[in-house]
């Protein structure tokens, strides 16, 4: 049992020693989900306000098909993802498979329909004869969906951290269309299952660490943010 | 005559059924309309038909004379305010919720900071201003919403029942205000509400709006003594409605017969013709029993209708008391809870009630 305790000893070195490794990869990581996260904001924010305020044939289609995306399994993302990227894929010309920019492609699949589901329930919890007051008061209708939004902020906010929380912790896509390589798309979950695999527990439990400092700090985020919306 | 705004053959449908039909809807510059109706009746339609934000399926509806499609929408919207039964105020301090409008309108800040200033003072919530929208009690949020209109200065001011989600006392104070606001400013103003002492109140023109159509529309007292139609006078709270055939007509007298009861009254009619005679309680004066066998007979009065009844229910409306005579028919009287108490009226007693000629109103059918 005694890895265990040199596990641990070890990661506290790796994490206070500003191990070059283990900062790298966190700064890997955070750069590729947080540009997930920020296109996924771009495709998501407008997409789910049209979801929301429009009246279209096909909405309520549309509206279980983002729901089920906010459930996609990575590794179907990181399977659809390889299959178009691949040297004899469709998009295989472009050469993208185990860069970075797969990664944030998959990561981007995956938090996208997070985002723009919960912006659709986000905008759809307002009053809706808030939009007619809006209108009625002069608003433009872009004046009238950045009132709602400003109205929504807490929610989605809240929208925007559940998404890149389910990207920084995803492993499953990242690994397939990423590949794990060292210095180049080597993620903090990649890793740890790595590590994990060879044995090198001081490594795994460190960068372990990292990983659930970063999802309790979306939490306690997200935890901030429905007490706020409480105390109204 | 001149209209700010007009609708003429204004339809509009939802959800394929016709919701509002109007012949004719015009409001004079500085003056108030209040249309009343029931739950239903497409009063909140016609309000958003008129702010643009629903699309009639016919008709037109003109401002200042020109059909309101000549200009953008947003560019007629920006003439007008709007404000909703529900404040609906956004989710930051009274300040910026009274500004809204005006931001988008680009106003600058400075002005924006001296008009909202003098609006919410206006409205007696200027000490409310830095505090969060989601802290006000119902009264103060519509007070603040009333502002944000307000503010705008708007050409025309669309109001939807903006007072009846408040309880009694903080509306009748918030009423009271609004219509010196309105006197002082005047704004042409379009105002919807079910609430017949609002539109009594507010209301240089008072239309009644019943299924969708407009059934009548002038001077509040012409619309509530003289209803043109019987669900017209049902709505206005005309009780007594009795139909009857006018037998004698002489130069503006007439008899109306009802059910073989002749009662006297005053309109342009001829002989023959078929009416709706209308009461309304308040008119009706109750005599306790006794009168009626007694040597001396009713004092003289000029009351010339006199019927013998007997009290079928007496029920309590405001401070006073609704009394229900069954005279063949059913007449209801208010009188107050010392006549009540004075003449010892109960149910089952007999009574007789007098009412002038002058207080019936006939409707031809």
């Amino acid at each position: 049992m005694g890895f265990i305790w040199e596990g641990l000893q070890q990661a506290v070195y790796l994490l206070l020693s500003g191990n070059e490794e283990v900062w790298g990869i966190t700064i890997l990581s955070l750069r590729i989900s947080g540009l997930a996260t920020l296109i996924s904001l771009v495709i998501g924010l407008p997409g789910g306000t049209y979801l929301a305020l429009r009246r279209f044939r096909g909405r309520s289609f549309s509206l279980s098909l983002i729901n089920t995306g906010m459930a996609l399994p990575p590794v179907v993302v990181g399977l659809f993802v390889s299959i178009f990227l691949w040297r004899s894929g469709p998009l295989g010309g472009w050469r993208l498979m185990y860069t970075p920019t797969a990664i944030v492609i998959a990561q981007t699949i995956i938090a996208a329909p997070i985002v723009a589901g919960l912006t659709a329930a986000a905008l759809q919890q307002l009053d809706p004869r808030l939009q007619l007051q809006l209108l009625g008061l002069g608003a433009s209708r872009w004046q009238m969906i950045a009132a709602l939004w400003q109205e929504a902020r807490l929610p989605l906010l809240a929208g925007l951290m559940a998404g890149f929380g389910s990207v920084i912790s995803e492993v499953g896509a990242s690994m397939m269309v990423g590949g794990n390589i060292r210095h180049q798309t080597r993620v903090l979950t990649t890793a740890t299952v790595l590590e994990t695999s060879r044995g090198d527990f001081g490594m795994a439990i460190a960068l372990g660490v990292i990983l659930l400092l970063l999802a309790y700090l979306v939490n306690m985020g997200l935890t901030w943010i429905q007490q706020r919306g409480a105390k109204d | 005559m001149d209209y700010l705004i007009e609708a003429r053959d204004l339809k509009v449908k939802r959800g394929g059924k016709t919701v509002l039909d109007l012949d004719n809807l015009g409001v004079q510059k500085g003056q108030v309309l209040a249309v009343i109706g029931p739950n239903g009746a497409g009063k909140s339609t016609l309000l958003l038909a008129l702010s643009r934000l629903i699309k009639p399926s016919g008709g037109q509806i003109f401002f200042a004379g020109k059909p309101i499609e000549d200009e953008s929408a947003l560019t007629y919207r920006r003439r007008i305010a709007l404000v909703l039964q529900e404040a609906l105020l956004l989710d930051t301090t009274v300040f910026n919720n009274a500004a809204a409008g005006l931001k988008f309108r680009r106003i600058p800040r400075q002005e924006i900071r001296q008009r909202v200033g003098e609006w919410l003072f206006r409205l007696g919530v200027e000490h409310l201003k830095d505090r969060k929208a989601s802290s006000l009690s119902g009264g103060e949020a519509q007070r603040v919403s009333l502002a944000r209109a307000l503010t705008l200065e708007p050409d025309l001011l669309l109001l939807d029942e903006p007072f009846s989600a408040l309880d009694a006392p903080t509306r009748s104070r918030l009423l009271y205000d609004f219509h010196n606001l309105l006197v002082e400013t005047g704004i042409t103003t379009v105002f919807v509400t079910h609430d017949l002492d609002e539109a009594l109140l507010l209301g240089d023109q008072v239309g009644v709006l019943l299924g969708g159509n407009l059934r009548q529309l002038g001077p509040p007292q012409k619309v509530f003594s003289a209803p043109k139609d019987r669900d017209v006078a049902a709505f206005v709270g005309v009780e007594t409605v009795l139909a009857g055939t006018v037998v004698d007509a002489r130069e503006g007298q007439l008899v109306v017969d009802v059910d073989g009861l002749k009662l006297e009254a005053v309109g342009d009619l001829t002989a023959g013709q078929a009416v709706m005679l209308c009461l309304r309680p308040e008119d009706i004066t109750l005599w306790p029993d006794g009168y009626e066998s007694s040597k001396t007979g009713f004092p003289l009065s000029s009351a010339r209708n006199r019927i013998h009844g007997r009290i079928e229910r007496i029920a309590p409306q405001g401070p006073l008391v609704r009394v229900q005579v069954d005279c063949g028919f059913h007449l209801a009287a208010l009188v107050t809870r010392t006549s009540l108490q004075d003449l010892d009226l109960s149910v089952g007693k007999s009574v007789s009630a007098t009412f002038k000629a002058s207080a019936v109103h006939l409707i031809p059918r």
